[in-house]
């Protein structure tokens, strides 16, 4: 603290003070992450669609999942799990995986959106699982936003944060922020529960709750930020941190200037 | 500020003057202090004086006065600047700045002006005092904390004056009961406080806030609804790996009877399907319905209320401390602060193939609290 103190006038601290206020909030700053390219809806597929499905999967999916899709100790079986699941998981980029860990992240995906559907077809035709949605389903247009709201509160907000940016879960995984979600990938991530994501059933969830929900989350993907420098959305605790750091070091920095000697 | 009861006892000046140096500080006596000039008039301090270039220039000084001046003509400039910011700008504009994203226009405008505005006049007035007001060190003392042994004798002697006039050592039985009647006299208060919940609802009527806070409006037979559409539920509506939030069926007309959402708060739960084998205890035999499981909502840490179930995990994580309940073993808890494990309610179907509650919850929801043992 003596050495700290010593050299508390010296013309260069005012500078490494606004260093390190800058760092703090650039490091805040970069949880923000890119999006992942959207597909187009297709439905039931035909014969050479699923060979050839299978041809993919066989190459990029089985050593993981099993010859015959039945699973293993690296993954899950993927009997039964849809259409929708092999679309959300492959069209977002989150499979096939990079590396095996906690989270299987978003990134560009592998495989062209035919490609995609073309997996999906196969594995939809090993055994009945949830279809890949319309755009009748996802269309959101007439859904009722504040209804939305409420459903996301409920249902959606206790992972992915009230205003979607995502949250941790236990040991390494996380629920993804949501910003750049397409009203596809939410459809159906509700309806398949990737990875520890329960699922929302249209039993449960039926689809004009899931559109509402899509609209309130389109609606808070384009809701302005009038201020800038949102922060993530994180809310109070992160806006303290950004105070107590970043606005208390540049004060710091000004009362350092203050108390200088003049020469 | 010397006392003018106590006259210090030394602090005998050994220089004073205008531009000298003042070492007034005895070194045996460390309640003395330098000699005292008159008000207004601070010792200086033993420092060496470098003079600045303000000092030493004239065109130095000159040039930190047309700084200054640029300062505040600035200054002046930013207050204009908001004004048509306020008036020429529409609310609605947005530009896209790095860093900060999309922004405001006006709102980016009237921030920067504004803030620059007062800023200058601010940094101004300091470069002022810093490079142009006279430049002398100067040196202010603190008063010696303790006081003086004659101020000590004082107070006590004050102390013991008014012991001995008020009678208080003298009047026992008086001292005694004014000490009885001083210690009961906060105890209604804290009698009111016990009582400051409030119990509109008849049904609760006569009922100890224990008894309430231990019973849920969960009874055998009663629906289990969806939250936010109150939609009933068959067992096959919910696919294993399936979360429902839950309420019970009447909970709407429960609150518009008790105009408040107590009973909400309490008989929150959620619904979870996995498959009948990963289901490693339960709390009781026989709770689940087919895998289907039913929890209460409520952490019993300090009561957030959870829904962050990993289906795969079966792990149920409160995001305010981190408490993690292992859903197939009992609602056992596996890391985090909570004390018990979560409350789980068993549940069946009805005649119409509706799932139920069998019963209420056989414990507390919800965090601990003293008659809760
Ligand atoms: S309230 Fe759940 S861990 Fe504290």
């Amino acid at each position: 603290m003596k050495a700290l103190a010593a050299h508390r006038r010296h013309p260069i601290m005012g500078l490494v003070l606004l260093l390190l206020a800058l760092g703090v909030v650039g490091g805040v700053y970069g949880v923000a992450t890119t999006a992942p390219s959207s597909a187009d809806t297709a439905l039931v597929g035909d014969q050479t669609q699923i060979e050839e499905g299978r041809r993919l999967y066989l190459e990029g999916c089985s050593s993981c999942h099993g010859l015959n899709a039945e699973g293993g100790s690296a993954g899950p079986t993927l009997i039964g799990v849809g259409a929708a699941a092999v679309h959300f998981q492959v069209a977002t980029g989150r499979m096939p995986l990079a590396a095996p860990g906690a989270q299987a992240p978003v990134k560009d995906a592998i495989y062209t959106s035919e490609e995609t559907l073309q997996m999906a077809a196969y594995i939809a035709s090993l055994a009945p699982g949830p279809a890949i949605p319309t755009a009748e389903q996802i269309d959101y247009t007439d859904a009722d936003i504040a209804e939305g709201g409420v459903l996301f509160r409920i249902n959606c907000a206790q992972c992915h944060q009230a205003a979607g940016q995502g949250g941790a879960l236990t040991q390494g995984k996380y629920a993804p922020s949501l910003m750049s979600a397409t009203p596809q990938e939410i459809y159906e991530a509700m309806l398949t529960g990737p990875q520890n994501m329960p699922i929302f059933a249209d039993t449960t969830l039926p689809t004009p709750d899931k559109q509402a929900i899509i609209a309130y989350v389109v609606d808070l993907q384009q809701a302005p930020s009038p201020g800038g420098l949102s922060l993530g959305r994180l809310g109070p605790v992160v806006e303290g941190l950004f105070l107590w750091t970043a606005v208390f070091a540049a004060l710091i920095g000004a009362a350092v200037w203050i108390g200088m000697r003049a020469r | 500020m010397s006392s003018d009861l106590t006259p210090r006892s030394d602090g005998s000046p050994e220089a004073t003057g205008a531009h000298g140096v003042v070492s007034g500080s005895g070194v045996n006596d460390r309640l003395a202090r330098p000699d005292y000039a008159g008000p207004g008039a601070l010792p200086l301090a033993a420092v060496d004086h470098t003079p600045r270039r303000s000092d030493l220039y004239p065109k130095a000084a000159r040039r930190v006065e047309r700084q200054i001046t640029l300062m505040f003509l600035l200054s002046m400039l930013m207050a204009v600047l908001f004004i048509v910011g306020y008036v020429a700008i529409d609310v609605g504009t947005e530009i896209y700045i790095p860093v900060l994203g999309g922004v405001g226009f006006q709102n980016l405008v009237l921030g920067v002006t504004f803030g620059l505005g007062v800023f200058l006049i601010g940094a101004g007035a300091i470069q002022w005092a810093k490079k142009l007001m006279p430049d002398v060190e100067v040196v202010q003392d603190r008063h010696p904390l303790p006081s003086t042994p004659t101020e000590d004798a004082k107070a006590a002697e004050q102390y013991q004056r008014g012991k001995e006039e008020s009678g208080f050592a003298a009047y026992r039985i008086m001292r005694r009961t004014l000490i009885g009647a001083l210690a009961l006299f906060p105890i209604p208060l804290v009698v009111l406080v016990r009582d400051m919940w409030t119990n509109d609802d008849p049904a609760l009527a006569g009922q100890s806030p224990a008894e309430i806070l231990s019973s849920t409006a969960w009874t055998g037979g009663l629906r289990i609804v969806t939250d936010g559409t109150f939609q009933p539920l068959r067992p096959a509506d919910i696919p294993v790996g399936g979360l429902v939030s839950a309420l019970p069926e009447n909970i709407e007309e429960i609150q518009k009877e008790a105009h408040n959402l107590n009973e909400r708060g309490k008989s929150a739960i959620i619904l979870v399907r996995m498959d009948p084998e990963d289901i490693r205890a339960q709390q009781g035999e026989g709770w689940d319905y087919q895998g289907i499981l039913a929890y209460s909502k409520i952490c019993t840490h300090v009561g957030c209320p959870i829904a962050l179930y990993e289906h795969r995990t079966h792990h149920l994580l409160c995001p305010c401390h981190q408490s993690t309940f292992d859903l197939a073993d009992a609602g056992n808890v596996i890391f985090g602060p909570a004390a018990r494990s979560m409350p789980q309610l068993p549940i069946g179907v009805d005649e119409e193939g509706f799932l139920v509650a069998a019963s209420d919850f056989n414990q507390p929801v919800g965090p601990s609290f003293w008659e809760r043992g």
